[in-house]
């Protein structure tokens, strides 16, 4: 059973105050809160079994080892991986992200070849791309999306071509909230054999992802923003891609041998695991999975929804308001603005009413220009936020207006 | 009138504000009050780093003394910079770069000009400092 007011509980950092004010936490897509049993877990880690993993001969080294592989293990049946070798930890998102554009690329993409995204990343979904198409003379072409947010898949034929060597797409835009049909994305991609990275930065969180299902080739996500701690994140790979490629960084831990005329590279995962990785963060993650499942994902999804379409009716009550990304698909996050009014000056007031929500360009710059706006207010869904928490963000709108105008 | 005198003016006239609403609504009144940069001044050049809000600032030195015009494209931001420049426009190069904006902390608006919230306020304050000294350096 969905039981909110145990949820709330669970959250410490709920019950804060801010300028004597309750604590409205409306940021969520820039991170979540983390629950008392993340907290609990790696406090509980670090002060009985902390030792670093893989290394030692002794006991400690052995039980935290053990939780990092068994935090592997959370992850890959979270996300539904056929194997643990296709789950490697990561520092984040945009580390995932990097180590693809860095290996894949450097294996796959020649002088010439193309990388297809779409017009509403987050600019760790476009930059790693554009740096790899500079430094190898590939070309960066773009999916555009319509005034609703809704990408042009009809485009995506003329843009693939026998020189396309991957698609990389966010499954949900964390500047928007809307959902990409990515699943016809990659059977699109897939009948002439693309291989597809999903951004799940924005959909881990909200919504069941099982990667068999979706037959996406890469995942990346990040920790922090599914409640997890900072500093860990996850690429999820076929076995096949990851195999071939190779490492991304070098050091510790992802050999077998080294002698200065040779160094043999260790097998998947640890090929890509190089030094003393976050296993304290990995334990983290596999504690904030564990909670999500003890949820239950769909419930999370439908609780999340029922929220954002509250929402969306509150602010499509009120004049001079504009809501970018109308999709009829979207999760965890709504972005507008007053008209008229800059959406700082509005963040500023909401923040002095207690309720944090984002303002600015949300590293979407494409996005933005495509509104053309200079940005937007940001409200971002979780687990823990309710309908009274929405009503005062409303009202909060409501006095910022009436202030500014 | 002296840096430390405006900023003494500006302190008492914010005193009987106690709210941070009225003290917003100060900031918001003086804002749409400060003049609008032309167009043609907000130039990359004159622009300060911030990615949630843009400001822009320009100066001239006439007879040892500084004269900046500076602009936002946020309200608030605009009547933040309104008291600023009351404070630092007209004065002598070598007052401004020796100044201590204490007013700022005094009227509890000193965290809008923390660097972390990306405003360009942050920059701006140095940037008044940074081309007083220069001026001081020309002379």
């Amino acid at each position: 059973m969905f039981d909110i007011n145990k949820i709330r509980s669970d959250f410490p950092i709920i019950n804060e105050k801010v300028y004597g004010r309750p604590l409205i936490y409306l940021d969520n897509a820039a991170t979540t809160q983390k629950p008392l049993v993340v907290l609990n877990k790696t406090t509980e880690f670090y002060k009985t079994i902390n030792s670093n993993i893989h290394r030692g001969v002794h006991y400690l080294s052995e039980q935290a080892s053990a939780a990092y592989e068994n935090a592997r293990k959370t992850v890959k049946d979270f996300i539904n991986a056929r194997s643990l070798t296709e789950v490697i930890f990561t520092r984040s998102t945009t580390e995932s992200i990097n180590l693809l554009a860095d290996s894949f690329g450097n294996t796959y993409v020649r002088e010439g070849d193309e990388i297809i995204i779409t017009e509403m990343e987050h600019h760790s979904n476009i930059v790693p791309w554009q740096v790899l198409c500079e430094r190898r003379g590939a070309h960066l072409k773009i999916i555009p999306f319509d005034d609703n947010g809704l990408l042009l898949i009809d485009k995506l034929h003329d843009l693939i071509n026998i020189k396309t060597k991957l698609i990389a797409i966010n499954h949900v835009s964390n500047a928007l909230g809307v959902v990409n049909p990515v699943k016809d994305i990659i059977r699109m991609a897939h009948q002439h054999n693309i291989p597809v990275l999903i951004d799940g930065a924005q959909s881990i969180q909200h919504l069941p992802v099982d990667v068999q299902d979706l037959d996406c080739d890469f995942l990346a996500f990040s920790g922090h923003k599914m409640y997890a701690e900072t500093g860990v994140g996850i690429l999820y790979g076929k076995e096949k891609w990851l195999e071939a490629m190779p490492p991304y960084q070098t050091g510790g831990g992802m050999i077998t041998s080294v002698s200065f005329d040779e160094t043999k590279f260790a097998g998947l995962p640890q090929k890509f695991e190089a030094g003393t990785v976050n296993y304290v963060g990995a334990i983290s993650l596999a504690a904030a999975i564990e909670y999500l499942r003890g949820i239950g994902m769909k419930n999370v999804f439908t609780h999340e929804k029922e929220l954002l379409d509250y929402t969306v009716k509150q602010l499509n009550g009120m004049d001079d308001l504009t809501i970018y990304g109308n999709s009829p698909n979207r999760c965890g996050t709504i972005s507008f603005n007053l008209n008229g009014i800059h959406p700082y000056d509005v963040g500023m007031i909401l923040d002095k009413l207690g309720i944090a929500i984002r303002t600015g360009n949300h590293c979407t710059e494409p996005v933005m220009r495509h509104f053309g706006i200079k940005g937007t207010i940001r409200a971002s869904f979780a687990v823990y936020n309710t309908r009274d928490e929405i009503d005062v963000l409303v009202d909060g709108i409501k006095k910022a207006r009436e202030m500014l105008l | 009138m002296k840096i430390d005198e405006i900023q003494f003016q500006i302190i008492k006239e914010f005193a009987p504000l106690e709210e941070w609403f009225e003290k917003y609504e100060k900031l918001i009144d003086l804002g749409k009050k400060l003049p609008v940069m032309d167009e043609e001044y907000k130039t990359e050049a004159n622009l300060m780093s911030g990615c949630q809000s843009s400001v822009w600032i320009t100066s001239r030195l006439e007879n040892g003394r500084v004269i900046f015009q500076a602009d936002s494209d946020a309200l608030i931001i605009r009547g933040i910079i309104a008291i600023l420049l009351k404070v630092v426009n007209n004065q002598p190069s070598e007052d401004i770069s020796s100044m201590d904006l204490y007013f700022l902390d005094t009227i509890g608006l000193s965290s809008n000009l923390s660097p972390s919230r990306a405003n360009g306020l942050a920059s701006l304050v140095q940037y008044i400092k940074d081309c007083a000294k220069e001026y001081l350096y020309e002379r």
